[in-house]
């Protein structure tokens, strides 16, 4: 009877299991694969990849292109050199500043994209109204440059700073960083030599995860630089979808297919670690060094 | 992880009695905080803090200023130029306004809610899964998917079910009155990214579900759905609020998405204040831009302000 009930119990979790994943398969992987097709198999002409092999001749491609990626570097070395210090003093010299940093961090969950759009867009149009004779105006003049958009990189910093936070605070939390520090402070480290020798090369994992989300997220971004007249990658796709669909479907499923193998990439290196390195503790340095390229 | 750097020290080990001081520092017992032995003085703690919370009393403290200046003032541009006033947030609340932001109201919680009961069997299928390598995949696949919204995802859909799109034409479904550019449309993309969210979200607290609470319903005669409704759910309870109301956030805050898609046949919240900034208002309304911004950061605001005792409340559970 037992054995009964027990395969009874265990046959029916089967059954809703593979339903849950059957029409999850479908609803997730279903609109990607007809992307795809829809791009390949153009009404009239047959299959064709004609749509992928254009994109490169689109106008304003490159540009475009160049302009996002400019915009990524900058606001991931911003995102980095703004946190990683003031995470690293806050866990090791001033913890009641904690609690501050945080809510610092989190506040811009608070104000949605398009609202922090609407704010900066007033504040850009002081310029000409309140501030023409004073050194401001030059100021909101030169971060608003269509060729490198540094009001981009701020709004960006700004968006990326409470998923950036997490991370680096997770991957910090995993550290023993009060003891790595003692340890190289008392083999004669000093402070800046211990900093970015010990604590640092400990952290690549959560620098790495930083830096990827907030990639991911400025490849993606298409509110704050729509609303305000840029034209990076994602604004660009938006543009060309109108006169050119299937190149723009085109763009859409390279664009995503390099994300997801960001993201992946970085998912596989987030996950790896922490279940491998206790089972080789014995051998830690080997696989440390392994990972260093 | 931590034994690398703790193993390259010995070789230098030699010279670190050198000090009596330092020699003190290395047997102290790892819980005392360093900065009380004078390794590094306080002020360095803030000084490092300080440029993170320089910027973001500049770049998030302004905009947030003109937006609460702006929703009480009149724009320079109207007649008799700024003045103080209340005309631009009851606008916001009335006529066009209203209708969008009830839409983006209906729409988050609509979704939000479809969400949460289409996650959790999904999570919970996944965390109970024999399979390691395929709970991995689902959680990875899950934070790709859950950051993905935007331009590329509504560009996916318009190719699958749009009107030109290729199950449309397949299974003709424009006969069938199907459209994607409506509410039900919109609500069927905003899952594709919500979903996965949800999965990410409530992974953490079914995962925190003991194997011995279930064993120890089943000793007491419990069935399955007993066990659910009287021991999961409730230890749940927190998480799923939770997750909800983060669901509703994000997509009460998503844009990309719906102007990609539908451009304004929805009325949102989102697609108006885009329109208002895009200048297209009465001369001496570009304010309404701003007092609908105060809006959707009030009911932000809220929603954070829910989620927070929720998360700490469902993370007792998870120790």
């Amino acid at each position: 009877m037992a054995a009964l009930t027990e395969t009874r119990r265990r046959r029916r979790p089967q059954f809703w299991r593979g339903a849950v994943a059957l029409i999850a398969g479908l609803y997730f992987l279903g609109p990607m694969l007809l992307s795809v097709i829809f791009t390949v198999d153009v009404p009239g002409e047959g299959l064709t990849l004609g749509a992928y092999t254009g994109i490169v001749g689109t106008e304003g491609f490159a540009s475009s292109l160049r302009l996002t990626l400019e915009l990524a570097a900058a606001t991931v070395a911003a995102v980095l050199l703004l946190l990683v210090p003031a995470l690293v003093a806050v866990r090791l010299t001033a913890p009641r500043l904690r609690a501050l940093v945080e809510i610092v961090c989190s506040l811009p969950l608070v104000v949605p994209a398009v609202a922090l759009t609407a704010g900066i867009n007033s504040v850009l149009r002081w310029g000409p109204d309140h501030l023409s004779h004073t050194p401001f105006f030059q100021t909101i003049n030169a971060i608003q440059d269509p060729g490198f958009p540094v009001v981009l990189v701020l709004a960006y910093v700004l968006m990326a700073l409470p998923l950036a936070y997490r991370t680096l605070d997770s991957g910090l939390r995993a550290l023993d960083l009060a003891t790595l520090v003692e340890a190289a402070r008392s083999c004669g480290a000093n402070w800046p030599r211990a900093v970015v020798q010990v604590v640092l090369p400990n952290l690549r994992g959560a620098l790495l995860n930083t830096a990827f989300l907030t990639l991911a997220l400025v490849l993606g971004e298409f509110t704050v630089a729509s609303i305000l007249g840029y034209m990076p990658f994602a604004v660009w796709i938006y543009s060309i979808g109108n006169s050119q669909a299937q190149t723009s479907v085109a763009v859409s499923v390279l664009s995503l297919l390099l994300t997801w193998a960001l993201l992946l990439i970085l998912a596989a290196a987030g996950r790896g670690r922490p279940s491998r390195t206790p089972r080789r503790s014995a051998a830690a340095p080997a696989p440390t060094a392994q990972e260093i390229p | 992880m931590t034994t690398a750097p703790a193993a390259t020290p010995s070789p230098t080990a030699g010279p670190s009695p050198e000090g009596a001081g330092g020699a003190g520092a290395a047997v102290a017992p790892p819980h005392t905080r360093p900065a009380a032995r004078g390794g590094r003085p306080r002020a360095a703690g803030w000084l490092a803090v300080l440029p993170l919370l320089l910027f973001v009393a500049v770049v998030f403290g302004l905009p947030a200023v003109a937006i609460a200046l702006g929703a009480f003032t009149t724009s320079a541009d109207a007649p008799g130029g700024a003045q103080w006033t209340t005309a631009n947030l009851s606008s916001s609340v009335h006529g066009a306004y209203l209708t969008a932001l009830v839409g983006s109201v209906k729409l988050s919680a609509l979704t939000a809610f479809i969400g949460v009961v289409l996650g959790l069997p999904l999570a919970h299928a996944v965390t109970t899964s024999r399979f390691r390598a395929l709970r991995e995949a689902v959680l990875a696949a899950s934070g790709v998917l859950a950051n993905f919204g935007g331009v590329p995802l509504a560009f996916a859909f318009v190719a699958t079910l749009g009107n030109a799109g290729e199950l449309t034409r397949r299974l003709h479904l424009s006969d069938h009155g199907w459209s994607l550019y409506t509410f039900s449309g919109l609500t069927l993309v905003y899952l594709y990214f919500l979903v996965p969210l949800m999965v990410l979200t409530i992974t953490p607290a079914l995962e925190g579900l003991r194997k011995q609470w279930r064993e120890a319903a089943q000793n007491n005669g419990a069935t399955t759905a007993q066990y659910w409704r009287h021991v999961a759910l409730p230890i749940l309870t927190p998480s799923l609020l939770g997750g909800f109301v983060l669901l509703f956030g994000s997509a009460f805050a998503a844009y990309a998405t719906a102007a990609a898609m539908v451009g304004s046949s929805v009325p949102l919240i989102t697609l108006q204040i885009a329109d208002a900034l895009s200048g297209n208002v009465l001369v001496g309304q570009g304010n309404v831009a701003l007092a609908l911004s105060l809006d959707m950061i009030v009911i932000a605001g809220l929603v954070m302000a829910v989620y927070v005792p929720l998360q700490r409340r469902s993370a007792r559970w998870l120790r």
